[in-house]
């Protein structure tokens, strides 16, 4: 059976609850044995889902070169973005296509254990998980899998911080001094991969590379899922093809035609002007832009909104999220929330601050154990162009509509322990 | 074409690093440091023949309370990840 090249792909046979293996299988075909993965995923060219913007036939090839019979594959649907929602969503959907792929891979590398984590604040998504893996089990066969169920935290789902938990209960990010870096699980070599990515895997196996690159652009091929939020009818998660015109994809979500700007990627991602909305949905298209697919996040912020407030709101929750180990990162990042807050709200000298900001982020850029302070220094540099005449006025002190109401688009989770942020 | 590891990085793992700054005083031509006190490290590449950098550098490494530095060897300029 060939599927046809139209969307959904990821979120076929979507239902509003996940398919059982049975139904799986009568929608997408059994599984093959996944003798040509290798060839077939490389041509793919597909890029993991999660973030990082890396090619998994690459990640691949690096643990294919790895000694040793006693490999990990770690499926990763941490999922930390408060924003995101679309691993939880194809879990809930197809988590058989995700485990497909994680299988394939897991045959590919040579791994016979395959760690699936999920956050354990997600109960529902454990236990779809947990109903799959159980399904799987009484089936027999393929690798062995595992659910972990690390807690939630926006760093927990880095992969050395995934690791790290698999290892010693530890959320918190290894430090790696070279780059590629391979980690390990006891003495056993790990492959982390998204879960989305293992969805496409498992289609890639059945269908084949040329079929995965009918849709996309030839070097962001195939289709993604994004999280959709902010001024739209209802948050929803959208199958897309790469280089769609985000102009669709907002008229699809039913959100604001005419937005002040979007937030691209995630809290660690970047703000895109509202002008761009004909900019294809794709990294080669969003970098000069300053923009970014990262972890397949769009949050659209309507005119009127004080974009500097929104900012502002997440980077002091980043900051909370940091995981405390790095200076820079941990005195760094409630500075700048600390520097942002004050052109919020009014300072002594509100050019002296917005100076002391950018030169702030120069300092932190690079400088942690992980990329987390760079996706904040990233969202805060492109705040400061995105809103830069905004911004002006409140330093000019000018009076900021959006402030007198409370109504705020990002959604950002309380902070549990406000008091922490200030940490000495 | 410059040979083989003729030039040298000095890293800090910044989980290790309690920023105290003794590396500041023992290297102060290539390291710097924050507000917060944490080193901030000249990341050019330098050459292995200015032996009062690789001097200091060492210097350095060794000072190192929590032994966070460490010296990295590399081809050449170009090549300084991150
Ligand atoms: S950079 Fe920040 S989040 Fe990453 S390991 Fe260091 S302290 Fe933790
Ligand atoms: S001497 Fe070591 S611990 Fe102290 S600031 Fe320098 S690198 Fe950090």
């Amino acid at each position: 059976m060939m599927r046809d090249v139209t969307l959904p792909r990821v979120m076929w046979g979507a239902s509003g609850r996940p398919l059982t293996l049975r139904e799986h299988e009568m929608t997408f075909g059994a599984a093959k044995a996944g003798a040509a993965l290798a060839g077939e995923l490389e041509a793919s060219g597909l890029m993991g889902r999660g973030g990082a913007n890396f090619t998994t036939s690459k990640k691949v090839e690096l643990l294919r070169a790895q000694r040793g019979h006693h490999k990990v594959l770690v499926v990763n649907a941490m999922e930390g973005e408060p924003v995101g929602h679309k691993d939880r969503t194809l879990l809930s959907t197809n988590p058989h296509l995700a485990l497909d792929g994680a299988q394939y891979l897991a045959a590919l590398i040579g791994a016979r254990r395959v760690a699936v984590c999920v956050s354990r604040k997600d109960s529902a998504i454990v236990h779809h998980v947990q109903r799959a893996l159980h399904e799987r089990e009484r089936r027999g066969g393929g690798p062995e899998f595992i659910l972990h169920t690390p807690p939630w935290r926006y760093v927990a789902g880095e992969e050395s911080a995934l690791v790290h938990w698999l290892n010693d209960n530890e959320t918190m990010p290894q430090y790696r001094p070279q780059r590629p870096h391979v980690l390990h699980v006891g003495r056993s070599p790990a492959l982390v991969v998204n879960a989305e990515t293992c969805a496409h895997v498992g289609l890639i196996n059945r269908f084949g590379a040329h079929w995965f690159r009918e849709l996309g652009t030839p070097s962001s091929p195939g289709s993604a899922l994004v999280s959709v939020s902010g001024a739209v009818r209802r948050p929803t998660v959208l199958e897309v093809a790469l280089g769609t015109p985000l102009r669709s994809i907002l008229r699809e979500a039913g959100a604001d035609p005419d937005p002040l700007a979007l937030l691209t990627g995630g809290y660690g991602g970047a703000w895109l002007d509202g002008e761009h909305l004909d900019a294809a949905y794709s990294n080669e298209s969003l970098q000069p832009l300053g923009a970014t697919v990262g972890a397949g996040i769009l949050v659209v912020v309507p005119r009127g909104a004080c974009g500097l407030a929104e900012t502002q709101r997440i980077v002091k929750w980043m900051a909370n999220e940091s995981s405390r180990q790095c200076g820079p990162c941990a005195f760094g990042l409630p500075a700048l929330a600390e520097d942002l807050g004050a052109l919020l709200h009014g300072a002594r000298d509100p050019h002296g601050v917005l100076v002391r900001l950018k030169e702030r982020c120069s300092v932190i850029q690079g400088r942690g154990a992980c990329r987390h302070p760079d996706g904040v220094v990233r969202l805060v540099a492109s705040a400061l162009t995105v809103f830069a005449r905004h911004i002006e006025d409140h330093v000019s002190g000018s009076p900021c509509e959006a402030l007198t109401t409370p109504r705020r688009w990002v959604a950002v989770p309380a902070l549990e322990h406000e008091s922490e942020l200030v940490w000495e | 074409m410059t040979r083989r590891s003729d030039h040298f990085v000095l890293r800090v793992d910044p989980i290790l690093c309690d920023g105290f700054g003794h590396c500041h005083e023992l290297a102060p031509e290539l390291v710097q440091v924050d507000e917060w006190g944490y080193p901030i490290i000249h990341d050019q590449a330098t050459s292995t023949s200015e032996l009062a950098l690789l001097k200091s550098a060492r210097l350095a490494v060794r000072g190192c309370p929590r032994q966070a530095l460490r010296i990295e060897r590399v081809t050449s300029h170009s090549e300084t990840p991150r």
